[in-house]
């Protein structure tokens, strides 16, 4: 029982990352109807700013939570400024081409800034520095340490805060105006090119927060690791439902703990036909079971009207 | 890549890194009769595939599962073992021969789990095999995921024995996983660097002109092709087909051993050493398999 428990445990931290990411890519596309593509790769980009921040502040002698503090911040902006600048300089320019060009576009940027940061900070794992003491509780058989606490909780309060913002602010009500029908908001005197900026820097500055989140727990940082998470966390928006916010958190939960317990319990249902290196495998198998059965996901989508 | 070396007509290989790309690049060489010289892929398979051009200069996967699988059955006292893999040619080969081993020195293998060579998150596999209540895991892969499974492992298992191959003897591995790397197993073919014949006044040389230390495989990528260059001296010629027949039959004393090839291709005499980190650094614990070919300087 306690290793069932434990399972849920890391399906459930693995999941609240996943629903930070769901977030960027739900609001992109329920507002320009594009799935951005470079979206995990921002998510790389600041868990690498946060280590190179974090190792200069740390060699500078500054104490680890300021560090982490500060690095949290910097990641943030440029994270911000980059989501903003893929915005204007890829997607922009292509608001009224046919939906293919934007989406070949995303993949391209995505490639870029894979390569970018290959060439910025080479190719090998670097090890993220630990910022925060880390111990491990136990809870009734299973283990869990203080930053998977964190993540769970940080995760909570970032979905809570954006769930606030579009739903209790005059800006969040401009961000559904415009998801609901761009035309109609602009005639109703919603800068609408602004809006998107602020969504797109708002779902990177998210990002942010999840890849020093995934850093911080598996101690790693490496260029290609913003690849796999944003296909997975792209696949619980889809879950969840895209351009629905309540669904791209149950999205990504909910795929975290399907991949846990699958990975975990696969090999004994299947009788060792399947065995754990299947475990990515679970996500887009769902994937596909999702578009294939309720293509809407489970909590519906919100799509613009395209007038 | 192999195929566009051997337009370039080159003389000779010393490659591939690892397992996965030697062998497939083997066929290419052997089919076109340039000699190639691995420094580092260990798997079987790569010299039981029959090629003459086939060589490598320290011992094969067979010899390291083999060496590991008792150290952890016998030395160690393991009784149940979890086996995980990386599904690569080189991370699969090594588990199933380790696997082997250590049950045929008395333990009983509980699990045999899987990963990739991309994967960061083990969390799942651990605690599944955590179930199994293990006393040692073994992982056939490299670095780059054993040091993160080490730190996972640390937290939900921290009496579990964590045992890997030559993949996870790195530097970047107690790096990565800081404090939980303490007490890890790992082998490497040969012998530690400073009991090899040449071993210290090579660690010397090559620190004062690269200006950092040695990284895994470079004593044994020098003989590679110190080896090269003294078959084609022997010879007199550097046509492949000239001095392939003088590499296969050449006895040579290299910094890592003195080194002479069987009729498959493989170092004869090739040792197994045991390292463990205590303190923080890779200490050597045993040298296994080696024999009286080591080299006299």
């Amino acid at each position: 029982m306690d290793i069932l428990l434990q399972q849920i445990l890391n399906g459930l931290v693995q999941g609240s990352v996943y629903a930070l990411v769901a977030l960027g890519y739900t609001m992109v596309y329920g507002i320009l109807g594009l799935i951005n593509f470079a979206h995990g790769e921002v998510v790389m980009i600041g868990a690498m700013v946060a280590l190179t921040v974090s190792q200069l502040l740390l060699a500078a002698g500054l104490p680890p939570l300021l560090v982490l503090l500060i690095s949290l911040m910097v990641a943030a902006v440029v994270c911000m400024l980059l989501g903003y600048g893929i915005e204007r300089i890829a997607y922009r320019p292509l608001r009224n081409a046919p939906r293919l060009a934007p989406l070949i576009t995303a993949i391209g940027v995505s490639i870029v800034l894979q390569n970018l940061a290959m060439i910025f900070w080479g190719r090998e794992y670097h090890a993220f520095p630990q910022l925060l003491p880390n111990n491990a509780h136990t809870l009734a058989g299973a283990v869990i340490n203080d930053v998977q606490l964190i993540i769970v909780v940080v995760a909570l309060l970032m979905m809570a805060g954006l769930m606030l913002l579009v739903h209790g602010t005059r800006l969040g009500r401009a961000m559904r105006a415009v998801a609901e029908n761009p035309s109609a908001a602009a005639l109703m005197g919603v800068d609408a090119n602004r809006v998107i900026s602020i969504t797109f820097m708002l779902g990177s500055a998210l990002a942010a927060v999840a890849g020093i989140m995934v850093s911080a727990n598996y101690g790693i940082v490496h260029y290609y690791m913003g690849f796999l998470l944003g296909l997975k966390a792209f696949t619980a928006a889809v879950l969840g439902g895209i351009g629905n916010l309540r669904g791209a958190m149950l999205g990504g939960v909910l795929l975290g703990l399907i991949e846990s317990l699958g990975a975990g319990y696969i090999g004994d249902l299947s009788g060792g036909f399947f065995g754990s290196n299947y475990q990515d495998v679970f996500a887009f198998f769902v994937l596909i079971a999702v578009l294939v059965f309720r293509p809407s996901g489970l909590l519906g989508e919100r799509v613009a009207e395209r007038a | 890549m192999a195929q566009k070396l051997v337009d370039a007509k080159v003389n000779g290989i010393i490659g591939h890194l690892n397992s996965g790309t030697t062998i497939p690049a083997s066929r290419i060489y052997s089919d076109n009769g340039i000699p190639q010289i691995s420094p580092s892929a260990t798997a079987v398979a790569y010299t039981a595939q029959g090629f003459k051009t086939a060589f490598r200069v320290m011992a094969n996967d067979g010899q390291q599962g083999k060496v590991l699988g008792e150290f952890a059955a016998k030395n160690l006292g393991a009784k149940k073992i979890a086996v995980i893999d990386d599904r690569t040619a080189y991370g699969q080969g090594l588990a199933d021969e380790f696997a082997k081993s250590a049950q045929a020195g008395g333990a009983q293998i509980v699990a045999h789990e899987y990963t990739t060579d991309k994967a960061v998150d083990f969390s799942a596999v651990l605690t599944l095999i955590k179930g199994k209540q293990p006393d040692l895991i073994f992982f056939g892969g490299m670095d780059p995921q054993g040091a993160p499974m080490l730190k996972q492992l640390k937290e939900l298992a921290p009496n579990v024995k964590f045992m890997m191959g030559d993949g996870g003897y790195t530097p970047k591995l107690i790096e990565n996983a800081g404090a939980a790397a303490e007490g890890a197993y790992a082998s490497q073919p040969g012998v530690p660097l400073e009991q090899m014949a040449g071993g210290k006044d090579f660690s010397q040389h090559y620190e004062a002109k690269f200006k950092q230390p040695i990284q895994l495989y470079a004593p044994y990528c020098y003989d590679a092709v110190n080896v090269m260059i003294a078959a084609m001296q022997k010879a007199g010629s550097s046509e492949p087909a000239k001095y392939l027949p003088e590499l296969a039959r050449i006895e040579y004393n290299g910094v890592t051993a003195k080194i002479v090839f069987d009729e498959k291709g493989d170092l004869k005499g090739g040792a197994v050493t045991l390292y463990q980190v205590q303190q923080g650094k890779w200490q050597p614990l045993q040298t296994l398999g080696g024999s009286a070919l080591a080299a006299t300087h």
